[in-house]
Protein backbone atom coordinates (compact mmCIF):
# COMPACT_ATOMS: atom_id res chain seq x y z
CA UNK A 1 0.00 0.00 0.00
CA UNK A 2 2.79 2.52 0.65
CA UNK A 3 4.47 1.19 -2.18
CA UNK A 4 1.40 2.30 -4.38
CA UNK A 5 1.16 5.55 -2.89
CA UNK A 6 5.01 6.32 -3.18
CA UNK A 7 4.29 5.65 -7.08
CA UNK A 8 1.30 7.77 -7.22
CA UNK A 9 2.99 10.76 -5.90
CA UNK A 10 6.25 10.15 -7.64
CA UNK A 11 4.11 10.57 -10.73
CA UNK A 12 2.18 13.81 -9.48
CA UNK A 13 5.24 15.27 -8.53
CA UNK A 14 7.26 14.76 -12.24
CA UNK A 15 3.87 15.93 -13.78
CA UNK A 16 3.30 18.58 -12.02
CA UNK A 17 6.89 19.89 -11.81
CA UNK A 18 6.85 19.05 -15.81
CA UNK A 19 3.70 21.31 -15.91
CA UNK A 20 5.23 24.09 -13.91
CA UNK A 21 8.47 24.19 -16.25
CA UNK A 22 6.70 24.09 -19.21
CA UNK A 23 4.09 26.97 -18.11
CA UNK A 24 6.96 29.17 -16.95
CA UNK A 25 9.37 28.56 -20.34
CA UNK A 26 6.05 29.18 -21.83
CA UNK A 27 6.06 32.74 -19.83
CA UNK A 28 9.78 33.54 -20.48
CA UNK A 29 10.05 32.81 -24.55
CA UNK A 30 6.26 33.44 -25.91
CA UNK A 31 6.53 36.75 -27.80
CA UNK A 32 3.55 38.59 -26.73
CA UNK A 33 1.98 39.33 -22.91
CA UNK A 34 -1.22 37.72 -23.60
CA UNK A 35 0.54 34.48 -24.97
CA UNK A 36 2.66 34.82 -21.90
CA UNK A 37 -0.50 34.51 -19.70
CA UNK A 38 -1.82 31.22 -21.28
CA UNK A 39 1.50 29.97 -20.40
CA UNK A 40 1.13 31.65 -16.86
CA UNK A 41 -2.15 29.64 -17.04
CA UNK A 42 -0.52 26.74 -17.03
CA UNK A 43 1.22 26.87 -14.01
CA UNK A 44 -0.55 28.29 -12.25
CA UNK A 45 -3.91 25.43 -12.47
CA UNK A 46 -2.76 22.16 -13.42
CA UNK A 47 0.90 22.43 -11.97
CA UNK A 48 -0.10 23.94 -8.81
CA UNK A 49 -3.27 20.70 -8.52
CA UNK A 50 -0.99 18.33 -9.47
CA UNK A 51 1.84 19.23 -6.44
CA UNK A 52 -0.70 19.53 -4.51
CA UNK A 53 -1.64 16.27 -4.70
CA UNK A 54 1.21 14.57 -4.70
CA UNK A 55 1.74 16.25 -1.04
CA UNK A 56 -2.07 15.25 -0.25
CA UNK A 57 -1.18 12.03 -1.11
CA UNK A 58 2.28 11.67 1.18
CA UNK A 59 0.31 13.43 3.79
CA UNK A 60 -2.62 10.79 4.06
CA UNK A 61 -5.79 11.22 6.48
CA UNK A 62 -5.06 14.45 8.89
CA UNK A 63 -5.02 18.17 9.58
CA UNK A 64 -2.41 18.64 7.00
CA UNK A 65 -4.87 17.67 3.58
CA UNK A 66 -7.34 20.07 4.88
CA UNK A 67 -5.13 22.57 4.87
CA UNK A 68 -3.53 21.85 1.15
CA UNK A 69 -7.01 21.11 0.30
CA UNK A 70 -7.97 24.85 1.31
CA UNK A 71 -4.23 26.43 -0.57
CA UNK A 72 -5.62 23.91 -3.81
CA UNK A 73 -9.00 25.61 -3.58
CA UNK A 74 -7.99 29.23 -3.02
CA UNK A 75 -5.50 28.65 -5.94
CA UNK A 76 -7.95 26.96 -7.92
CA UNK A 77 -10.46 30.21 -7.57
CA UNK A 78 -8.40 33.13 -7.55
CA UNK A 79 -5.91 32.09 -10.23
CA UNK A 80 -8.11 32.57 -13.24
CA UNK A 81 -9.28 35.75 -11.43
CA UNK A 82 -5.88 36.89 -11.61
CA UNK A 83 -5.34 36.05 -14.77
CA UNK A 84 -8.67 37.64 -15.98
CA UNK A 85 -7.85 40.87 -14.40
CA UNK A 86 -4.28 41.17 -15.60
CA UNK A 87 -6.03 40.48 -19.42
CA UNK A 88 -8.81 42.90 -18.80
CA UNK A 89 -6.01 45.62 -17.39
CA UNK A 90 -4.07 45.54 -20.37
CA UNK A 91 -6.79 45.53 -23.00
CA UNK A 92 -8.27 48.24 -21.43
CA UNK A 93 -4.96 50.23 -21.89
CA UNK A 94 -4.97 49.30 -25.31
CA UNK A 95 -2.57 46.48 -25.76
CA UNK A 96 -2.70 44.67 -28.90
CA UNK A 97 -2.56 40.50 -29.41
CA UNK A 98 1.00 40.19 -31.29
CA UNK A 99 0.11 38.40 -34.70
CA UNK A 100 -3.12 39.89 -35.45
CA UNK A 101 -3.58 39.55 -39.13
CA UNK A 102 -2.96 43.16 -41.08
CA UNK A 103 -6.36 42.72 -41.98
CA UNK A 104 -8.03 42.72 -39.01
CA UNK A 105 -6.27 45.85 -37.20
CA UNK A 106 -7.30 47.36 -40.58
CA UNK A 107 -11.13 47.00 -40.41
CA UNK A 108 -10.85 47.90 -36.52
CA UNK A 109 -10.42 50.88 -34.97
CA UNK A 110 -6.84 51.62 -36.62
CA UNK A 111 -4.64 51.23 -33.56
CA UNK A 112 -1.66 49.40 -34.81
CA UNK A 113 1.30 48.48 -32.22
CA UNK B 1 13.63 12.19 -2.32
CA UNK B 2 11.06 13.28 -3.77
CA UNK B 3 10.24 16.41 -2.32
CA UNK B 4 13.78 17.59 -3.17
CA UNK B 5 12.81 16.93 -6.96
CA UNK B 6 10.07 19.01 -6.51
CA UNK B 7 11.55 21.65 -4.78
CA UNK B 8 14.21 22.07 -7.47
CA UNK B 9 11.74 21.80 -9.67
CA UNK B 10 9.72 24.84 -8.88
CA UNK B 11 13.49 26.90 -7.78
CA UNK B 12 14.18 26.77 -11.60
CA UNK B 13 11.15 27.97 -12.68
CA UNK B 14 10.89 30.89 -9.82
CA UNK B 15 14.84 31.88 -11.31
CA UNK B 16 12.68 31.96 -14.80
CA UNK B 17 9.86 33.75 -13.92
CA UNK B 18 12.35 36.60 -12.04
CA UNK B 19 14.24 36.81 -15.22
CA UNK B 20 10.81 37.47 -17.26
CA UNK B 21 9.84 40.14 -14.37
CA UNK B 22 13.46 42.21 -14.55
CA UNK B 23 12.85 42.25 -18.51
CA UNK B 24 9.51 42.14 -19.13
CA UNK B 25 8.76 45.00 -21.69
CA UNK B 26 5.28 46.37 -20.25
CA UNK B 27 4.43 46.73 -16.70
CA UNK B 28 1.74 43.84 -16.71
CA UNK B 29 4.54 41.23 -17.61
CA UNK B 30 5.98 42.12 -14.74
CA UNK B 31 2.73 42.08 -12.55
CA UNK B 32 2.30 38.52 -14.37
CA UNK B 33 5.59 37.39 -13.23
CA UNK B 34 5.50 38.53 -9.76
CA UNK B 35 1.65 36.82 -9.52
CA UNK B 36 3.15 33.57 -10.74
CA UNK B 37 6.64 33.66 -8.70
CA UNK B 38 4.23 33.99 -5.34
CA UNK B 39 1.94 31.32 -6.66
CA UNK B 40 5.43 29.53 -6.84
CA UNK B 41 6.64 30.92 -3.64
CA UNK B 42 3.75 28.86 -1.90
CA UNK B 43 4.65 25.56 -3.14
CA UNK B 44 8.06 26.13 -2.21
CA UNK B 45 6.78 27.00 0.97
CA UNK B 46 4.45 23.78 1.64
CA UNK B 47 7.10 21.36 -0.17
CA UNK B 48 9.82 22.82 2.19
CA UNK B 49 7.86 21.86 5.25
CA UNK B 50 7.55 18.90 4.04
CA UNK B 51 11.30 18.24 3.49
CA UNK B 52 11.62 19.57 7.15
CA UNK B 53 9.17 16.98 8.59
CA UNK B 54 6.89 19.99 9.63
CA UNK B 55 4.11 20.52 7.66
CA UNK B 56 3.13 23.58 10.13
CA UNK B 57 4.00 25.43 7.41
CA UNK B 58 1.46 25.39 5.08
CA UNK B 59 -0.47 28.07 7.22
CA UNK B 60 2.27 29.86 6.09
CA UNK B 61 1.82 28.87 2.38
CA UNK B 62 -1.80 29.67 2.62
CA UNK B 63 -1.47 33.23 4.08
CA UNK B 64 0.85 33.61 1.41
CA UNK B 65 -1.57 32.73 -1.32
CA UNK B 66 -3.79 35.28 0.03
CA UNK B 67 -1.53 37.50 0.40
CA UNK B 68 -0.42 37.13 -3.50
CA UNK B 69 -3.73 37.65 -4.75
CA UNK B 70 -4.68 40.54 -2.91
CA UNK B 71 -1.26 41.94 -3.54
CA UNK B 72 -1.88 41.72 -7.63
CA UNK B 73 -5.48 42.85 -7.42
CA UNK B 74 -3.98 46.20 -5.50
CA UNK B 75 -1.19 46.59 -7.74
CA UNK B 76 -3.34 46.66 -11.22
CA UNK B 77 -6.32 48.67 -9.24
CA UNK B 78 -3.51 51.51 -8.49
CA UNK B 79 -1.78 51.53 -11.79
CA UNK B 80 -5.32 51.84 -12.97
CA UNK B 81 -6.74 54.57 -11.24
CA UNK B 82 -3.41 55.56 -9.09
CA UNK B 83 -5.49 55.36 -5.92
CA UNK B 84 -6.27 52.45 -3.62
CA UNK B 85 -8.81 54.24 -1.56
CA UNK B 86 -11.71 55.36 -4.44
CA UNK B 87 -14.38 52.58 -5.33
CA UNK B 88 -13.31 53.07 -9.66
CA UNK B 89 -15.77 53.75 -12.10
CA UNK B 90 -14.62 51.05 -14.83
CA UNK B 91 -16.84 53.21 -17.54
CA UNK B 92 -15.23 56.41 -17.97
CA UNK B 93 -12.41 55.08 -15.54
CA UNK B 94 -11.08 58.60 -13.50
CA UNK B 95 -11.39 56.86 -10.17
CA UNK B 96 -13.72 59.19 -8.74
CA UNK B 97 -17.05 57.35 -8.63
CA UNK B 98 -18.34 58.94 -11.25
CA UNK B 99 -17.92 62.59 -9.78
CA UNK B 100 -16.30 64.58 -11.96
Amino acid sequence: MQLLIDTLSWGFILAGVFFVFTGTLGMLRLPDFYTRLHGAGITDTLGTELLLIAMMLQAGWSLVTVKLAMISLFIFFTSPTATHALANAANSVGLRPFGVPAKDLESGNGEKR
Amino acid sequence: MMFAVAAAGLIIPMLMALARGLMGPTLYDRVLAGNSFGTKTVLLIAVLGFIGGRPDFLDIALLYALMNFVGTIAILKFFRYRNLGIAGDAENGNGNGGVK
